[in-house]
C-alpha cells in the first residue's frame, strides 16, 4: 500500500486531506469527529476577535436534479471566545498527535495586534498558523480578511509581522478575487511565508427570488455578496494553484483548495502542484465520513500506478499547463461516433449544427426510417462539442496525422518573420 | 361523481419524481417520442417548461398539439406511442414517463383552473359538429380559436363521449373528461344536448344553417352475437355507462362471461371485477396472440385476477325463468400465428354457468346518422381524404366514425389529432368559400 504521508513545508499529516477552516472546524468536538473518520489534517475556523454573525448564512446553487454543485455564504470568522478555542486546539492534539492542527488567524494590518495574536495562540501545540487573507465579505469592510489579500505589500507586510514571531510554519491563504493570484502568492513569498493556500471563496450573488424580488440568501430582505465555493468553483481554483505553481518567483508549496469533494479531485490538485489539498464544502454536504473514500481512493490509484508514495503525484502535471502560443496548431483531432452505442437522441446534431461546425450529418438509411449520425471528418475542427452533449459517451475523438510536423503559434510566427526579414 | 371501487390504475408522481423525472429528458433535436405522438406534441418542450418552472407553458405546449392532452396522459397506450419511442429504451434505462408528466402539466391547469386559449376574432362563419366526443370537441377547440362560431350536437346528455362515459372510471374518471370539455365551451361554444343528428336534428336543417358540418359521431352499440337467448346479454358499452356514471350494476351477478377480446372487453372484464363479481371470465373465439387489447391492458387483467377461455366461441344463452344460469360455448380450432382461418369443432359444445353475459366484440357503425349526411362510406367507416374531407363538399369527418379497423384499436389520440386536422381543412374551406 502506498504511503499517503504528506509533508506542507514542515507541517505533517497522515494524508494529504485536511479539513479548510470553516464551520467544520468550528470546535474540539468537531475536528476530533472529523479526526475519528480520518482527516489528515485541520485548519481551525479562523480565530480573532470574535464577530456577530447574520442568519440566513449560506445558501446552495443547484443544478437540475444536484444539489449543492456551488454554495456561497455570508458567514463571518469565528464567534466564539478565544480562550475556548484554545483549550478545544489543545484537548484534540493532545487526542491526536499525529494531526495537524493549523490555526487560521485573522488581525487588523498592524504589527501589534498580529505579534500578540500569534504568540497567544501558539501557546497551544499548533502545527502552524494559515492568514486568512481571503474572507471576501464583512471582515473586508473592516480592513481584514480580502482587504489585506488584494493587495500584494499588504500580504507581504503582515507576512512578515507574523513571521518575525511564529514558531511554526506559516501559510498564506489568498483570494481569488484579484485579477491575477500571482502577485499576491509573490508578496506572500517575499513576507516569508512558508506555503501558501487557495483559493478562498469568489464573490458571489447566489441568486434573486423570483416572487419576492429579494437577493438569495436575504437577511430581512436584504444581502451582501458572499463567498462562492463547491465543485463549481474547482476549474477556477486548479487554474490558480496551476498559475501560482509555476511562477518562478513564487517558488513554495501549495495547500490546494476549493471543489475538492473526492479522491480525484485532490489527484487534479496534486498534479499540477499542489502538496496537500482542504475541504469544505463537500464536507457541510454529506459529513466528515467521504475522507474514507478518499483515503481509500487516492490509495488505490497509487497502488494502480504503481507509485509508493502520494508525493510522487505533486506536480507532475505542472508544465502540461503552458501559454497558448506554445500549443501545437498541428495536431489534428476529429470526432468518431460508435454507431452501435449511439441512441439517436440528435444532441450532437444540433450542438454541432447551431454551435459548431455543421458538420454532423444525419445519414437515411434503409427505408424503415433509420439513421446514423456521421461526422463529415474532413470539416470537422475538432472542437469536442459533440463529446461533451453526447448523453451516452459514444462519440470519441481520434487524432489523425496531418501530415505536418509539430509547429507552435510561437514557432510559426518567428519562421514567417525570418522567412520575411 | 359517482364512487367506483378501487384506485386509479395510474399513480401520481411526486414532486421529487417529477424533478427526477423532468430533469432526466435529454430534450432530444427532432426527437422520437414527438414523432410517435399522433398529434406530435413537443414532448421535449412540455418537459422542459416543468423542468424550468413554467406549468402553464407547459399544459399549453401540450394541449395546444392535443386538445385532449389531459385525458391522453392517462388512456394513450404509451408503450407503444412516445414512450415506446424514447431513446432511453435502452438495456440499461428506462423510457422517460412521458404519459405521467403529461398528467402532471395538465392536472396543474386543471386544479388551478388555469386558461390557456381565447376564441380568435369572429370571422362570421357557423359551424355545425356532430357528436361531442374527442374528435368533435378537438375540432370545436381549433374552430373556436380561428373564429368561427360552432354549436355540437350530442345525442347524450353530457359531452365528452367515450371519454366521459366509455372509458373505465379508474382509467379515466368523468371529471377530467368533462374538464376537457368545460374548456371549449368557455370559447363561446354552443352545445346541444340530447340532440341526435337524423333524429331530432334534421341533417337537412344543418347543411342548409352552417358553413360547414364536422361529422364526429363514433361508433355505436356491440353488434348483436347472433345467438339465441341474445336478449339476455349485456351491451359492454352500456354496460360501463350505467357503471360509471352510477358507481353501480345491479343484478351483475358473481360470475361474469365476457366476451371479446379488446379494450372494450378488457375495461368489461375489470369493472365487473371491481365492482363485486367474485369469477370474471372472458371467452375469445381465436388465441392470445390475435387479442386485439394491449399486452399492458391484458397484464393489467390478469393482475385484477381475471381470467381467460381461448379458442371457443358463444352458441346459446341458457336463462332459467328470465335469468341467465350459463353460457353454452363450441370449441374452435385455428392457428396461433395469426391466420384468420377459424373452425369450429362440432360437438365440443360446454358449457360454462354464469349469472351475467356482456358482450365486446366491437362496436357497430353508425349508418343512420352517416346516411342523414348523405356521405360516402365503405361498410360505415367514411371515407376521407387527407384533409378529413368526405365525398360532400362542405362536410368533413373525424375520429372513430372514419376508423377503418387496422393493426391497433381506436384511440383517443387520434380522434383528437383528426379533429385537429378537420379544424384546419374547414377554416382553408371557410376561408377560400
Ligand atoms: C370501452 C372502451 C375503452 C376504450 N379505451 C381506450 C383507451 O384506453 N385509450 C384510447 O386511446 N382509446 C380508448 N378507446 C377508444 C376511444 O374512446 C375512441 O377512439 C374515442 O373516444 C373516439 O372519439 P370520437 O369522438 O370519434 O367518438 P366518441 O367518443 O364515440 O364520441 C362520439 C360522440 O358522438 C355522439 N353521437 C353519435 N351519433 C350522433 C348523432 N347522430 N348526433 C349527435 N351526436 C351523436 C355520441 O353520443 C358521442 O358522444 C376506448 C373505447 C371504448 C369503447
Ligand atoms: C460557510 C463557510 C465559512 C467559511 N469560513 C472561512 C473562514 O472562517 N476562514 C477561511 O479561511 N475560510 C473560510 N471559508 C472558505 C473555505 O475554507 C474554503 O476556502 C472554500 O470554501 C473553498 O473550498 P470548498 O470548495 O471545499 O468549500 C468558509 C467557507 C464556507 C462555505
Ligand atoms: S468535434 Fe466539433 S466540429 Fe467536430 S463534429 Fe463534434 S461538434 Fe462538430
Ligand atoms: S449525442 Fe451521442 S447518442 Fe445522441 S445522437 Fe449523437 S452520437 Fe448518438
Ligand atoms: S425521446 Fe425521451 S429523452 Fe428524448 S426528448 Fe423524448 S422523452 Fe426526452
Amino acid at each position: 500500500m502506498a504511503d499517503l504521508a504528506s509533508n506542507l513545508a514542515g507541517i505533517k499529516s497522515p494524508n494529504p486531506f485536511w479539513l479548510a477552516s470553516a464551520p467544520p472546524t468550528n470546535s474540539g468536538y468537531q475536528v476530533a469527529r472529523a479526526f475519528e473518520q480520518g482527516w489528515g489534517g485541520a485548519v481551525w475556523k479562523t480565530l480573532g476577535t470574535p464577530i456577530v454573525n447574520v442568519t440566513s448564512r449560506f445558501a446552495g446553487f443547484n443544478y437540475r436534479e444536484h444539489r449543492m454543485v456551488g454554495m456561497n455564504n455570508i458567514e463571518l470568522i469565528t464567534d466564539r471566545p478565544l480562550e475556548d478555542n484554545l483549550r478545544e486546539i489543545a484537548e484534540v492534539k493532545k487526542q491526536f498527535p499525529d494531526r495537524a492542527i493549523i490555526a487560521s488567524l485573522m488581525e487588523v494590518c498592524e504589527q501589534k495586534p498580529w505579534h500578540e495574536l500569534v504568540k497567544r495562540v501558539q501557546e497551544v501545540d499548533i502545527d502552524g498558523f494559515e492568514l486568512n487573507f481571503g474572507c471576501p465579505h464583512g471582515m473586508s469592510e473592516r480592513g481584514m480578511g480580502a482587504a489585506v489579500g488584494q493587495h500584494p505589500d499588504l500580504i507581504e507586510r503582515v507576512a512578515a509581522y507574523v513571521k518575525e514571531v511564529a514558531r511554526v510554519p506559516v501559510i498564506v491563504k489568498l483570494t481569488p478575487n484579484v485579477t491575477d493570484v500571482r502577485f499576491s502568492a509573490r508578496g506572500a513569498a517575499r513576507g516569508g511565508a512558508d506555503a501558501i493556500s487557495l483559493i478562498n471563496t469568489i464573490n458571489s450573488v447566489m441568486g434573486v427570488d423570483l416572487d419576492t424580488w429579494n437577493p438569495i440568501p436575504h437577511v430581512d430582505g436584504k444581502s451582501s455578496h458572499g463567498g462562492y465555493c463547491g465543485p463549481a468553483v474547482k476549474p477556477i481554483a486548479l487554474n490558480m494553484v496551476s498559475d501560482c505553481a509555476r511562477d518562478p518567483e513564487v517558488n513554495i508549496p501549495i495547500s490546494g483548495i476549493g471543489g475538492v469533494e473526492t479522491w480525484r479531485d485532490a489527484v487534479e490538485f496534486l498534479l499540477l502542484g499542489a502538496t496537500n489539498v482542504q475541504v469544505c464544502t463537500a464536507v457541510m454536504h454529506s459529513g466528515f465520513r467521504i475522507v474514507r473514500e478518499m483515503i481509500d481512493g487516492l490509495s488505490d490509484y497509487l497502488d494502480s500506478k504503481g507509485l509508493r508514495s502520494v508525493n510522487e503525484l505533486v506536480g507532475k502535471s505542472r508544465n502540461t499547463i503552458t501559454t497558448w502560443e506554445n500549443l501545437n496548431l498541428n495536431y489534428k483531432i476529429v470526432a468518431e461516433i460508435d454507431q452501435s452505442r449511439c441512441i439517436h437522441c440528435n444532441k450532437c446534431y444540433i450542438a454541432c449544427e447551431d454551435a459548431a461546425h455543421q458538420c454532423i450529418d444525419r445519414v437515411r438509411h434503409g427505408n424503415n426510417g433509420a439513421y446514423d449520425l456521421v461526422v463529415d471528418a474532413e470539416h470537422c475542427v475538432g472542437c469536442n462539442l459533440c463529446v461533451m452533449v453526447c448523453p451516452v459517451d459514444c462519440i470519441d475523438m481520434v487524432r489523425v496525422d496531418s501530415g505536418v510536423p509539430a509547429q507552435s503559434w510561437k514557432e510559426r510566427s518567428a519562421a514567417a518573420v525570418s522567412t520575411s526579414g | 361523481m359517482a364512487d367506483f371501487p378501487g384506485k386509479p390504475i395510474q399513480k401520481e408522481l411526486s414532486p421529487l419524481e417529477v424533478s427526477i423525472e423532468a430533469n432526466r429528458c435529454l430534450y432530444c433535436y427532432d426527437a422520437p417520442c414527438t414523432n410517435a405522438c399522433p398529434t406530435h406534441i413537443d414532448v421535449p418542450r412540455f418537459i422542459a417548461q416543468i423542468a424550468d418552472g413554467n406549468l402553464k407553458g407547459s399544459a399549453r405546449t401540450i394541449l395546444e398539439a392535443n386538445a385532449m392532452g389531459a385525458s391522453c396522459a392517462r388512456v394513450c397506450p404509451v408503450e407503444h406511442l412516445c414512450e415506446g419511442a424514447c431513446v432511453y429504451n435502452t438495456e440499461s434505462d428506462t423510457p422517460i414517463r412521458i404519459g405521467d408528466l403529461q398528467r402532471y402539466a395538465t392536472d396543474s391547469a386543471r386544479e388551478g383552473n388555469v386558461k390557456i386559449f381565447t376564441a380568435g376574432t369572429p370571422t362570421g362563419k357557423r359551424v355545425a359538429i356532430v357528436g361531442g366526443g374527442p374528435a368533435g370537441l378537438a375540432a370545436a377547440r381549433d374552430l373556436l380559436r380561428y373564429g368561427h362560431a360552432v354549436t355540437i350536437f350530442e345525442s347524450h346528455d353530457r359531452l365528452g363521449g367515450l371519454n366521459t362515459y366509455g372509458i373505465v372510471p379508474f382509467r379515466l374518471s368523468t371529471d377530467v373528461a368533462l374538464w376537457e370539455a368545460q374548456q371549449v365551451v368557455e370559447l363561446g361554444c354552443e352545445v346541444r344536448t340530447n340532440a341526435r343528428v337524423g333524429e331530432n336534428v334534421a341533417p337537412a336543417t344543418l347543411v342548409a344553417e352552417y358553413d360547414a358540418v364536422v361529422l364526429a359521431c363514433g361508433m355505436g352499440d356491440v353488434p348483436k352475437l347472433g345467438i339465441p337467448g341474445e336478449e339476455h346479454v349485456w351491451d359492454a358499452l352500456e354496460f360501463i355507462e350505467r357503471a360509471k356514471t352510477t358507481g353501480a350494476a345491479p343484478g351483475l351477478g358473481n360470475r361474469v362471461a365476457v366476451i371479446g377480446a379488446g379494450n372494450t372487453a378488457i375495461d368489461a372484464l375489470t369493472c365487473s371485477k371491481r365492482l363485486g363479481a367474485e369469477r370474471v371470465t372472458m371467452y375469445y373465439r381465436r388465441g392470445e396472440k390475435q387479442m386485439s387489447a394491449y399486452q399492458f391492458e391484458y397484464d393489467f387483467a390478469k393482475e385484477e385476477g381475471i381470467e381467460f377461455r381461448f379458442f371457443c366461441a358463444p352458441k346459446r344463452v341458457l336463462a332459467d325463468a328470465g335469468a341467465v344460469v350459463g353460457l353454452e360455448l363450441v370449441r374452435t380450432r385455428g392457428s396461433n400465428n395469426g391466420s384468420p382461418r377459424l373452425e369450429i369443432i362440432e360437438g365440443s359444445e360446454f358449457v360454462e354457468p354464469c349469472d351475467t353475459i356482456i358482450s365486446a366484440i366491437g362496436q357497430s357503425r353508425l349508418l343512420n346518422s352517416i346516411d342523414a349526411l348523405g356521405v360516402e362510406h365503405d361498410g360505415g367507416v367514411v371515407r376521407v381524404d387527407d384533409a378529413m374531407r368526405t365525398s360532400r363538399a362542405g362536410v368533413f369527418a373525424a375520429g372513430d366514425c372514419i376508423f377503418a379497423k387496422g393493426e391497433r384499436e381506436a384511440m383517443v389520440v387520434e380522434a383528437a389529432q383528426q379533429g385537429k386536422l378537420a379544424a384546419a381543412s374547414v377554416n382553408e374551406y371557410l376561408g377560400s368559400g
